[in-house]
């Protein structure tokens, strides 16, 4: 595998690590009512967004400059 | 003599030799941290309820050294692609980035976060002393919502030399605050941000105690494993540092001006290696900073 393939694999474990940040932040809100963790969850949701947006923009830049090795 | 495929790529196997040796490597090392890991989810899952610790760690902390792993790797790759354009100069800079990624991490874990447990202590009481203790327990307070009870006492220890001197007869410690005020539903439950020891004393008698020591390796199961694979990480991540540093310096420009590509594989399999590192904090994050 390439170090684009491991950088796309990378970044999608770090998405789902961001996602599931947000759900355990929420569940903790959830459980004990802290306004704290559920910003934490706004913030690891937003993360997931960039992540997820970050992931595309460099598959397909990647593809159109033909790095691939 | 020169050494063949250290730039192009065998013919049978498409590879080139530092490819099959970085693969080879990372292999060894998904063991040794698997195992690792392996033997942490196994102590946790053993422990007697309520004798894991939780949440000791600063999550936004922990969350702020996440995100600059996550972004050297995105200027690691760029640093290779830029390569690849033969943009040397582009190369230079998200090199620079991420040389001072590691570095911000290590100094995040060296300076501020390992010392913090070093300066902290805590006093497992014994089961029989438990009820002499319920004012900073609160056992009652637990039971009643069906949760498991504490048995340990932590805080900020005033006086250090009762760790060692044999005639000392008790430990002093400014509480932490779930010791302070432990009936309050608010310490129930993980708190997101650092909550510092209170001015609250207390005193506790060595006789009452099962065992007592500062946040340090061989302070419980949990500091050992954390200490283990945090340092194991911290020692990769120091090694990847070094490399990249080694790749930035002269020697690279020199290398560059020679083969372009030859750098430009060195960097990918340092790449490869930085990307394994960061895999692991994305697996030691959730496991020890929020579970």
């Amino acid at each position: 595998m390439s170090l684009r393939g491991f950088h796309i694999v990378f970044i999608t474990i770090s998405t789902l690590l961001a996602l599931g940040a947000g759900a355990w932040c929420l569940w903790i809100d959830s459980v004990h009512g802290s306004p704290a963790f559920r910003l934490g969850a706004i913030c690891s949701f937003l993360a997931g967004l960039v992540l997820i947006s970050y992931g595309i923009w460099f598959y397909r830049k990647m593809k159109r400059l033909r790095i691939i090795t | 003599m020169e050494i063949p495929y250290t730039v192009t790529a065998r013919p049978d196997t498409g590879l080139w030799n530092a490819k099959v040796g970085i693969w080879l490597f990372l292999a060894s090392e998904v063991m040794l941290f698997g195992g690792l890991f392996s033997a942490y989810v196994f102590l946790r899952l053993d422990a007697d309820p309520g004798v894991w610790p939780h949440g000791l760690l600063n999550v936004p902390v922990g969350t702020m050294n996440t995100a600059i792993l996550i972004a050297s790797s995105v200027t690691v790759v760029m640093a290779w692609a830029s390569l690849k354009m033969r943009k040397f100069r582009a190369y230079w800079w998200y090199m620079l980035v991420t040389i001072l990624c590691g570095v911000i991490f290590l100094a995040v874990k060296l300076v501020y976060e390992w010392p913090q447990k070093f300066e902290h202590f805590g006093a497992f009481i014994k089961k029989d002393k438990l009820e002499k203790y319920e004012q900073y327990l609160g056992n009652h307070h637990l039971a009643e919502k069906g949760l498991p009870p504490r048995t340990e006492i932590s805080g900020h220890l005033h006086n250090h030399d009762a760790l060692h001197d044999e005639n000392a007869k008790e430990y002093e410690i400014a509480l932490d605050p779930v010791n302070a005020d432990p009936t309050n539903p608010n310490m129930d439950r993980p708190h997101f941000l650092y909550v510092p020891p209170t001015e609250k004393m207390a005193t506790i008698e060595k006789e009452d105690v099962e065992y007592a020591n500062m946040f340090l390796p061989k302070h419980s199961a949990y500091f050992a494993s954390y200490f283990t694979i945090t340092g194991l990480h911290g020692a990769h991540v120091l090694g990847g540092v070094i490399v990249f540093t080694y790749l930035w310096l002269p020697v690279g420009t020199k290398l560059y001006k020679r083969n372009p590509e030859h750098l430009a594989n060195r960097v990918e399999v340092a790449g490869l290696f930085w990307h394994f590192v960061d895999l692991v904090w994305i697996f030691v994050f959730p496991l020890f900073y929020l579970l």
